[in-house]
């Protein structure tokens, strides 16, 4: 069956971009877990929806609107979260549903409520192009970098962001570089995965792993290597049952996680 | 001996409110300062100043030169995501050596011998590779110890160390300090809430108030104004 699929050349761009997308997600997912920013994954995936549904109406190029415009939101999330006068989690759950709303509603005013805005929601493997597919290497290359050569960093920046200050990490940039990776991470994957889901990649395999193991390093790499098996197997599934690829990988990602959380306590 | 800091009618603050007026005190080394005073008043902020990551918005803070090559080793308050973090022992430790590093991607060996000495001055190498969520309360600030004197042989800034640990492992976190400043002659600064031993454990008291309300000896302090009120309004 495996071989079936790779005879499709849209099935080989999904698993080989989806791949790459879930890899990087999941490296930067440990980071913005573990520092307690999971909901920005989500905020950012529905700005990402609201940047696309308005580029597709404007007839734009819809990656060239949606990472710059998510970039921003990204920084802006992270303002929030480091400023505590505001409630942060409020606020995001605010930017969220407004730019799903404005998606919505600049898509039925001009095109109508098509097939396009459902699969951006829910995901369809269609979605993946060549330059899709392109650009998730140079990603993937861009955080497979940061985590090799800046890993004592991230590790600093992430366990505690005052002591690494303190001892002259330049903190602001790490969190800068995590949240624009992220966003452009979110863009890419969020037309195969779905706005709805995308955000589960970040969050599954730093979970799954944090159960498993006990040191950062393990649990980085362990994240890597789940996320891209999870992604493969739900794209296995998909093909099999004729199911959307977005739910299928996230409900093989929830399976996994719960595996190993029984497997760990019997009890 | 030369004063490792020197504050001459220092302000610190953010954006147009200043939360540190007109302080002036000095530090040497050796030194066991402990600064008290309510929620608000300025501790934190002090803190940072002294770190160097506030400059003073007037007068005048000058850091000796073997303080500013040195460092300081930093024991900040922990936060609730940090009790949780899957971390190894030996990796939170040798994260205090990152200053040494500069942008060199990998830690040589120097650094993991220095990580391993700094294990066993605490005795906490037997720990080193379990996971820093599974370690008590006053296990990991061991830990968080050994990772600040990986940075700095000087000076250790603690704030609020004592927060959320058990009353025995509070003695002997006060007896782990004493012995570094005492044994290592390691200048000591402590934010803490925890007014009566601090009293009987630090040689100088800074009570704040924005301002200084007292500074000086622990004894003077406890027989000074602001002191008997402090000690009495806690008990």
């Amino acid at each position: 069956m495996i071989l079936e699929m790779l005879s499709y050349p849209f099935l080989v761009r999904a698993l080989l971009g989806g791949a790459l997308v879930s890899l990087c997600a999941s490296l930067l997912g440990v980071s913005l877990v573990l520092k307690r920013y999971s909901m920005i994954g989500d905020g950012l995936s529905h700005v990402s929806f609201g940047a696309l549904s308005v580029a597709v109406a404007v007839g734009w190029s819809p990656l060239a609107v949606s990472i710059p415009v998510v970039t921003v939101a990204a920084f802006f999330l992270l303002r929030i979260t480091e400023n505590s006068r505001i409630r942060s989690d409020a606020a995001i759950a605010m930017i969220s549903a407004s730019s799903l709303a404005a998606g919505i509603v600049v898509t039925s005013l001009t095109t109508g409520m098509t097939t396009d805005v459902s699969s951006y929601m829910f995901g369809s493997i269609l979605a993946m192009s060549r330059q899709d597919v392109i650009l998730a290497g140079v990603l993937s290359v861009v955080v497979l970098c940061l985590f090799i050569f800046c890993y004592h960093k991230i590790f600093a920046v992430t366990f505690d962001e005052s002591f690494a200050k303190a001892t002259g990490v330049r903190v602001k940039i790490y969190n800068v570089l995590i949240a624009a990776l992220t966003a452009v991470t979110i863009v890419l994957g969020m037309r195969m995965m779905g706005a709805m889901l995308i955000s589960s990649l970040i969050i599954f395999p730093a979970l799954t792993a944090m159960e498993i193991f006990k040191s950062f390093r393990s649990v980085v790499v362990c994240s890597g290597i789940l996320s891209v098996l999870c992604f493969c197997g739900g794209m296995i599934v998909s093909y099999g049952l004729s199911v959307p690829a977005g739910a299928s990988v996230v409900l093989v990602n929830l399976a996994v996680f719960a595996a190993v959380s029984l497997v760990k306590f019997p009890q | 001996m030369k004063p490792f800091i020197v504050c001459e009618h220092v302000d610190f603050g953010y954006e147009n409110q200043d939360a540190v007026m007109d302080l002036s005190l000095e530090i040497k080394p050796g030194d066991y300062l402990c600064i008290v005073g309510a929620n608000g008043s300025g501790k934190s902020t002090l803190i940072k100043g002294l770190l160097g990551l506030l400059t003073p918005t007037a007068g005048r803070l000058t850091v000796a030169e073997e303080l500013q090559r040195g460092g300081i080793g930093y024991l900040p308050q922990q936060t609730a995501a940090q009790r949780d973090f899957p971390a190894a022992v030996s990796e939170v430790v040798l994260s205090g050596t990152l200053s040494r590093r500069g942008n060199r991607p990998f830690y040589s060996r120097a650094e993991k011998e220095l990580a391993q000495r700094s294990m066993e001055r605490l005795g906490i190498l037997d720990l080193k590779k379990r996971c820093y969520r599974e370690l008590s309360g006053g296990q990991q600030q061991r830990v968080l110890i050994a990772r600040a004197l990986c940075a700095t042989e000087q000076m250790l800034i603690l704030d609020e160390p004592v927060t959320g640990l058990d009353p025995s492992s509070i003695q002997e976190f006060y007896g782990l300090i004493r012995e570094l400043n005492q044994r290592d002659h390691i200048t000591i600064i402590m934010v803490s809430h925890d007014i009566r031993n601090v009293v009987s454990e630090a040689g100088k008291i800074l009570h704040m108030q924005q301002r200084a309300l007292f500074f000086g000896t622990a004894e003077d302090y406890a027989e000074s104004g602001a002191g008997r009120e402090f000690l009495g309004g806690k008990t």
